[in-house]
């Protein structure tokens, strides 16, 4: 590591659990890890392993039980939930499984969503839009509703919402656990492309070791703790 | 407005339920509109009232008549401006089913007394001096096509004629307009001496008297007094405001109001429940879409916000456009041909109808937009 300044994401002794009932149920245990700028990071880990969690906890979606999570040297946990919504807004761009459009909406009114929140003018909304959507290759299908493109470009348009507001940190949510291989390598490309070409930081969940290869880092995730290495 | 796209798309998502659910509440406000143009209808003269405007019957019945002499009686009583009387004719136009109210009256008294009524000077002259001479309101000329110089023939059902005929010729030398929306153009007025001096019996006798007070806040104890002065005698009166006489005579019928107010709140409750139902459904089907908006940076007001606006732009959106309809419809006219001579909408009652779409929206809107704004990021997006 460089220094601190490096140091994009840094988390220190998160721990999450869920009570259910009298019962605590422990998904994450003293978690200690950083990320540093422009990193392309794949969390791997078997399912219920925490991976999601943690991704959420970074992504400010949920907050630890315990423990600190410092992003471009905020720290997010103490945030409320209007400050952190701000935060989300300005920072971090979210990448999908399921792609999570809105099915209502055009390719482009989908990309525009989180410029909505922005104070930027229509016209300025609409430049955004068209240069995310160009981005990604999919600036002649703006006008299609998500049931008429494929899994594959549905993902792309999820990529483009998620860059459209130029933002610190992208976090990925299995991205290419929903695609054929062809598709998902396109996804790759592309995620690989914007680490690259434009100094992307990128965190994503997977459990492919195909996805995971795409990757700068791999931290392995095991029954809520971090392992050098996944137990056979 | 930038999130307009946002909810008016939400709304296109299922468009056969948001159609029906549009249709209700449009419905809804149809009826709401007609119920208010007949509840003017009905009360037509309540609102235009004279405070300053006294009724004085017999104490037994309206339909029991009172001698004319009392009327010198009336002006002398402390407190009493002018005092006019009147009396109902009952003729038959051609049939029975085109009523309309008649009135004989003292023609220039009668005029000073009810400044609401607009005639033209001409027409007013021409009054003064026609013995059969009569004036109609706008409406009833309209329905009938009655112009000035028509003779109209009315088929006594209470005064025959001292030669045993029941019919009445009377000239049309007038039509008056109402100074405002709400004044009732539906009635006829003629000279009462033309009826004094045709009719075969009750004679010196009148229907009602109309008093005006010196001061509207003093018209009770005027009333006392009017009923004091003709106390123990063999016609006793009973004298009240105008407004509440027209009420009192409305309300035979049932208190129109709560009529009206209850069935507005049984087909109200039931759009509530139907129009509730559609935005919760809505927002239960898009959890997993709020939790995406919230994940993108919305706060849980945006969000809050966000379904709110779907439930008044829906309620709305059937608000107006049943209100719309309802006035378009009004503007017709009156659809019972003669029962209810002033029929429109006031402006009141759009204003209360917006209200209430709005309210209806707030209403609708609240638990789904409570539920959408507690909803838990990664819960909701777990649901996927």
């Amino acid at each position: 590591m460089s220094g601190t300044d490096d140091v994009l994401v840094n988390i220190e002794g998160v721990t999450k659990y869920y009570r259910r009932g009298a019962e605590l149920v422990h998904v994450l245990e003293d978690i200690w890890f950083q990320v540093r700028r422009g990193e392309f990071l794949a969390l791997m880990g078997p399912s219920g392993s925490g991976k999601s969690t943690l991704l959420n906890l970074i992504g400010g979606l949920d907050r630890p039980s315990r423990g600190s999570i410092v992003v471009d040297g905020l720290r997010i946990d103490r945030l409320n939930e209007r400050e952190l919504a701000g935060w989300r807004a300005r920072h971090v761009g979210f990448v999908f499984q399921l792609y999570n459009l809105m099915p209502v909406l055009t390719a482009e009114r989908n990309v525009e969503l989180p410029l909505l929140l922005t104070p930027l003018t229509r016209t300025q909304r609409k430049r955004h839009v068209a240069a995310a959507l160009a981005a990604v290759g999919l600036l002649h299908r703006k006008k299609h509703f998500p049931r008429q493109l494929s899994g594959g470009e549905q993902q792309r348009v999820g990529i483009a919402r998620a860059i459209v507001t130029d933002p610190t940190l992208l976090l990925c949510d299995e991205p290419t656990g929903d695609l054929d291989r062809r598709s998902g390598d396109e996804i790759l490309d592309l995620l690989q492309l914007l680490n690259r070409e434009h100094g992307k930081t990128i965190i994503m969940v997977t459990h492919d070791p195909h996805a995971s290869a795409r990757a700068t880092r791999v931290v392995y995730l095991y029954k809520g703790q971090i392992v050098t290495e996944m137990p056979k | 407005m930038k999130y307009a796209p946002l909810v008016l798309s939400n709304l296109r998502r299922k468009r056969l339920r948001t159609a029906l659910t549009l249709l209700s509440i449009t419905v809804a406000f149809i009826l709401f509109g007609y119920l208010a143009a007949i509840r003017v209808g009905l009360g037509a003269g309540v609102q235009v009232a004279g405070a300053d405007r006294l009724f004085v019957r017999h104490r037994v019945s309206i339909a029991q008549p009172l001698p004319i002499s009392y009327l010198d009686r009336i002006k002398r009583v402390p407190g009493v401006r002018a005092a006019i009387h009147q009396s109902w004719f009952g003729g038959i136009y051609q049939e029975a089913k085109n009523f309309f109210p008649q009135m004989a009256v003292d023609p220039e008294p009668f005029l000073e007394m009810y400044p609401e009524f607009i005639l033209p000077e001409e027409q007013k002259l021409a009054w003064l001096r026609t013995r059969n001479g009569a004036i109609v309101g706008r409406s009833t000329a309209n329905r009938f096509g009655f112009k000035v110089g028509d003779h109209i023939p009315l088929q006594a059902t209470i005064w025959r004629r001292q030669d045993g005929g029941v019919m009445w010729d009377f000239e049309i030398v007038g039509i008056y307009d109402g100074a405002d929306r709400g004044t009732d153009t539906s009635q006829f007025f003629f000279w009462y001496e033309y009826l004094e001096e045709g009719r075969a019996f009750g004679k010196g006798l009148v229907g009602w008297y109309v008093v005006k007070v010196d001061n509207p806040e003093q018209a009770a104890e005027v009333a006392k007094l009017i009923d004091d002065e003709f106390l123990n005698s063999s016609d006793e009166v009973k004298a009240e405001t105008e407004r509440a006489f027209i009420s009192g005579w409305v309300n035979q019928i049932g208190d129109i109001g709560l009529i009206m107010r209850a069935i507005l709140t049984a087909v109200f409750f039931t759009i509530l429940l139907v129009a509730g139902n559609t935005i919760a459904q809505s927002v239960r089907e898009r959890t997993q879409e709020l939790g995406v908006l919230k994940a993108l940076g919305f706060t849980n007001r945006q969000v809050l916000f966000l379904v709110f606006a779907e439930s008044c732009m829906l309620s709305c959106l059937g608000g107006f456009l049943g209100l719309g309809i309802a006035l378009l419809l009004i503007s017709a006219g009156d659809p019972t041909g003669g029962a209810l001579p002033v029929f429109y909408v006031p402006a009141r009652d759009i204003v209360y109808g917006a209200c209430i779409s709005v309210g209806l929206g707030l209403v609708t809107g609240f638990f789904p937009a409570l539920r959408a704004m507690r909803l838990e990021i990664a819960e909701s997006l777990r649901q996927a």
